[in-house]
Order: structure tokens, then sequence, then C-alpha cells
């Protein structure tokens, strides 16, 4: 269980100071896979950002299963049990594929585990798992790698930020499932799944909207998604519309 | 001819370190220790010769050898030697074959050690090299591990030669040279991989003659500099044809280390078509993110991303 309680986040840009997070309190509980969406710029990635430690927030507190991780560095919260797939993955000149799924998962893996999860993103294992993780890759490649990863390393937040952007059309089926499947195994985990897909917020327990730095609303699928649907705000790139 | 010396525990896990070699190599090979040579062999193909000297030896590989190696290591564990060494590559027209070079140095001893490897090839039509040099140095000596390579290739047409020439740990200070002359269709590929810690110095120096129609040359050297140590990575090609060359210098610094990249470029014919590239910098802060986020600790993170690196 995930709890954020009032997250504020300020930041300088070009000298004016800014609030990017303003006031964000959520619970994310075990066993549900929530949604977070709303128009770009609304502050999903740095509210993830700030969950798995890489931002500290200016005030407020990050809970983990009613232990307050607030004051924890990016390896203690990996360690404590929160996995994130960055939405801009990162290249590295020289580690292979396989040296990343063995470094997200702890420990030492077979070959063939190492496969389960390439194949499970919709890869095929024997032609990734040697290929080093640098700019060779293309951007759906290094995604799906990305996600690859966070399967790997078993959280108990599991985090992607924007996991379709670059996945074709045909793998797309093929993630949703990967979802799902985690989704039926998590018992006393959870998923938080940054998205502007109608497709994936349709497998979410519950949705979270954020605009402008706030949270707008929060609630099960079927509250959200319908109004959302209705005002098109999901695709919009337009601020302050949701 | 066949003779033997009994090499010691620390010999042998030098010639581990630079030749990967656990026991007696297949094919011909010269094993050079504390300035002598501790074993030799050579083949039906390939004959290995001493220079009546007794500073060198000369490598004859006939025509149309193929799939044939040579091992010819050095090991140095007597501190205060110095020595300089002139190995000389004759590979027949069409050869095919593997070189395996690479010096360890154990000082433990308050004096310098110092080998300075000249190697020549000359390098037949068509024929094709690849050449793997290692460098390493252990001992907690005073003395220096100092080793200065030179190397000289001449190719002629349609040669190809792949150089892969790694030094990771323990050399104090290495000044390498490395010329190069190709004809028409020659192919140099050289690939450099350097780490310097503590007060190191590491120069590298290469000048490449690109003087046959169709020539390439594709030098990359990927380093790291930590501690105060220092680098300069000077690669100079030179065009006198239509050819292709490329130089590249890819480098991470660490703490104090300093690094200085000195690219060279000529172009003496219209025809002519040359690039470096270089980028120096330190480690980049979203690839320790990323690997803190999968629970490394930073210097975890660091490690892993310089063996990486340098793999
Ligand atoms: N460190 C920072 N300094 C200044 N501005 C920042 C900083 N971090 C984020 N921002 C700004 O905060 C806003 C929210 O960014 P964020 O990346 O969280 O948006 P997002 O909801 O993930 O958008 P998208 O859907 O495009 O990915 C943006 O306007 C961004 O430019
Ligand atoms: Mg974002």
């Amino acid at each position: 269980m995930l709890e954020l309680k009032k997250i504020c986040f300020r930041a300088e840009d070009e000298g004016v100071e800014k609030t990017i997070l303003d006031d964000i309190s959520f619970t994310i509980p075990n066993g549900k896979l929530v949604a977070i969406t709303g128009p770009n710029g609304g502050g999903k990635s740095t509210t993830a950002r700030i969950i798995a430690g890489i931002e500290k927030p200016s005030s407020g507190q990050v809970l983990l299963d009613g232990v307050d991780i607030t004051g924890l560095s990016i390896t203690e919260r990996a360690q404590a049990g929160i996995g994130y797939a960055f939405q801009h993955p990162v290249r590295f000149k020289g580690i292979k594929v396989r040296d990343l799924i063995t470094l997200a998962a702890g420990k030492e893996i077979g070959h063939s585990d190492a496969c389960e999860y390439l194949s499970a993103v919709g890869l095929c294992a024997r032609d990734y798992v040697t290929r080093e993780v640098n700019s060779s890759l293309s951007g759906g490649e290094l995604k799906r790698i990305e996600i690859a990863t966070v399967l790997a390393k078993a959280s108990k937040l599991s985090l992607f930020d924007e996991p379709e952007a670059g996945i074709d059309l045909w793998s797309f089926q093929n993630l949703i499932e990967v979802f799902q499947r985690m989704r039926d195994n998590i018992e006393d985990s959870s998923i938080i799944i940054i998205s502007h897909q109608e497709r994936i917020l349709n497998i979410a327990d519950e949705i979270i909207v954020m605009a402008n730095g706030k949270l707008q609303r929060m609630g099960s699928k079927e509250e959200i998604l319908p109004s959302l649907l209705a005002e098109d705000a999901v695709r919009t790139t337009c601020r302050g519309i949701a | 001819m066949n003779k033997k010396i009994e090499l010691d525990a620390i010999q042998k896990r030098l010639l581990i370190e630079v030749a990967e070699l656990h026991s007696i190599p297949e094919g011909a090979f010269n094993i050079r220790a504390n300035g002598a040579s501790a074993a030799r062999s050579s083949t039906a193909n390939i004959e290995i010769i001493p220079k009546p000297e007794g500073n060198g030896i000369d490598i004859h590989i006939a025509p149309n050898t193929k799939n044939e190696s040579v091992h010819i290591p050095v090991v140095l564990t007597q501190t205060g030697l110095k020595e300089v060494v002139y190995n000389d590559f004759y590979v027949g027209e069409n050869a095919d074959v593997t070189i395996v070079a690479g010096c360890g140095i154990d000082n433990c001893g308050p004096q310098d050690s110092q080998h300075d490897g000249i190697h020549r090839f000359y390098v037949g039509k068509n024929a094709s090299v690849r050449y793997v040099e290692k460098h390493y140095g252990s001992g907690d000596g005073s003395g220096k591990r100092i080793l200065n390579p030179g190397t000289e290739v001449y190719m002629e047409a349609g040669s190809a030669m792949e150089m892969e020439m790694v030094q990771i740990k323990g050399v104090d200070d290495t000044d390498r040279s490395t010329i190069a002359e190709l004809d028409a269709g020659a192919k140099l590929v050289v690939r450099e991989r350097l780490m310097t810690h503590g007060e190191q110095n590491a120069i590298s120096k290469y000048t490449v003659n690109l003087n046959g129609e169709g020539s390439s040359a594709d030098i990359v050297s990927r380093s790291v500099a930590r501690d105060s140590s220092f680098q300069k990575f000077d690669a100079k090609i030179i065009g006198n044809a239509p050819c292709s060359g490329h130089t590249e210098c890819d480098s991470i610094i660490m703490d104090a280390g300093r690094i200085l990249a000195v690219p060279g470029l000529e172009a003496n014919n219209v025809d002519a078509a040359l690039v470096h590239e270089a980028a120096i910098g330190k480690i980049a802060g979203d690839q320790l993110t990323k690997l803190m986020t999968l629970g490394l600790t930073e210097l975890e993170a660091e490690e892993q991303i310089i063996n990486g690196f340098l793999a």
C-alpha cells in the first residue's frame, strides 16, 4: 500500500519559483491497479519521481505499507519495494539487456528466466538478451526492455510511466495482457500505470486525474472513465482542460 | 626446438590476466619471462625465430595459413628490470590468423620495472589479422610498472587488421605509439580500452596514413580516468587517397581525473572522408538514477556502468 500525504513540489524555472505539485494526497491499496491520467505537463511524471525518490518533495510525506519513506534515498526505496519504469528509459553503452534484467532481479537468474521477461513484453528473447542497451535499440524496443526490468524486479509497488508510448499497435494487446496478468497476481502489492490510453485506463481498478499539478479527481474506473471520455480530456494537450 | 623454464605462481597468474592462458597454448607461442624466453614453439606454418641479439623474435606466418594463432605474452616479476623488445611479424598473403600479445608486470620492489615492446607487422596482400594485446600491472612495491608499446603496421592491398588493446589495471605509466600505413583496400580497425587510476599517466598516439584507394581506418578508444590520473588520446588520420577514416574518443572522467583528446585529421585528397568524434564527461546522472531504482547503491551503479563501458 502506498500513500501520498499532502505532497507539494516547487522548483525554480528561469529564476521564477513554480508550483509543480500542489497538495497531492492519495492511497493506492494493495491488490489494486491504479491509472493516473491527465494532460501533458500535469505533474504525473513528477509524482512518479517523488514516489521513487528521484525528487524530494518540498513538503508532504510518502508512506509504503504505513512506513514513512520520505527521507529514504532512491536505492533504499528500491530495496524497500518500489519499482519504476521510466517514461524516457536510459541507454547504457556496453551494458547488455541480460545484465540489466539480472541487476533488476537482484540475483543471478538463468538464461531462460531472462528470456521469459523479454517474451512477456513481446520481444524475441533470443535476439535481444545479448544486445547492448545502447542507441542501437529503437525507442519501442528500449521501452519494452524497461518494462521487462520492472517485471523482473518484483516490487510491492510497480510504477509504469506511459508504458504504451512507442509500442506498436500489434503489440499493444500483448502489453495489456502483461498488465492484466500482473494485476491478477499482485496480492499484497500494487501497480500504478501513468497513461493516456483508454485501453489501459480500462483495465484499471481506479483512476486518478491530474492537471496543473493538482489532483482533479480520483475514483473507480466505472465512475471516472465515462466522464473522461465524454470530455475527451484524455488526449487533449491543452493545459487546464481536464 | 622447444625449451622450457618453470614459471612461478605469480608469473602464471600474470599469464592468465594478459593472455587468458591457463596452460601452454595451442599453436605457435613464445613466452617471455624476466627478460628471457621461457618456452617457445613453432608450427608447420608459423615459425618463431629469436633475434640473434636476444632482444626479440621474428614471426613468419606462411601464406594461406588459416585459423591459426600465435601467443607471445611477456611477464615481468623482477623489480628494476627494464627491457626493450622487438617483435617482427611477417604475415603471408591470404593468411588469416589471431595474434595474442600482452604484458603483465608484477613489481613488489622499490625500483621501476619497464617493458617496451616494439611490434612491427608486415601484413601481406589479402591477409587478415586479429591482434589482441592486454596490459596488466600488480604488486605493491614503490617501483613503477611502466609499459611503452610501439606498434607499426604496414598493410598491403586488401589486407585487414583488427587490433584490440586493453589496459585496465595497475600500469603506472604508458606511452603508446601506433603508426600504420595502408595500401589500396586495406582495412584497419582499432578498439582501445583504457582505465587509469591513482596517479597514473597514459598517452596513446596514433598516426595512420591511408595511402591506397579504398583503404579505411576506424579507431575507437573508450577510457575511464579516475582519481587524479591523466590520459592523452592523440589520433591522427591522414587521407592521401580516396579513403575513409574515423576516430572516436569516448571517455568518462571521475574524481580529479583528466583527459586530453587531440583530434587530427588531414585530407590530402578530395575523396578522403575523415571523421573525428570525441566525448568526455562524467557518468550520466540518469544512468546512475536508473540503476539506483533497481536497488544498487551509487557506488555499485558506478561500477556497473564502468564495467559495461569498458567491456
Ligand atoms: N525540476 C523541474 N524544474 C522546473 N520545472 C519542472 C521540473 N520538473 C517538472 N517541471 C515542470 O512541471 C510540469 C509537470 O511535468 P511532468 O513531467 O510531471 O508532467 P506529466 O504529467 O508527466 O506530462 P506528460 O504527460 O507530458 O508526460 C511540466 O510543466 C514540467 O516542465
Ligand atoms: Mg510524464
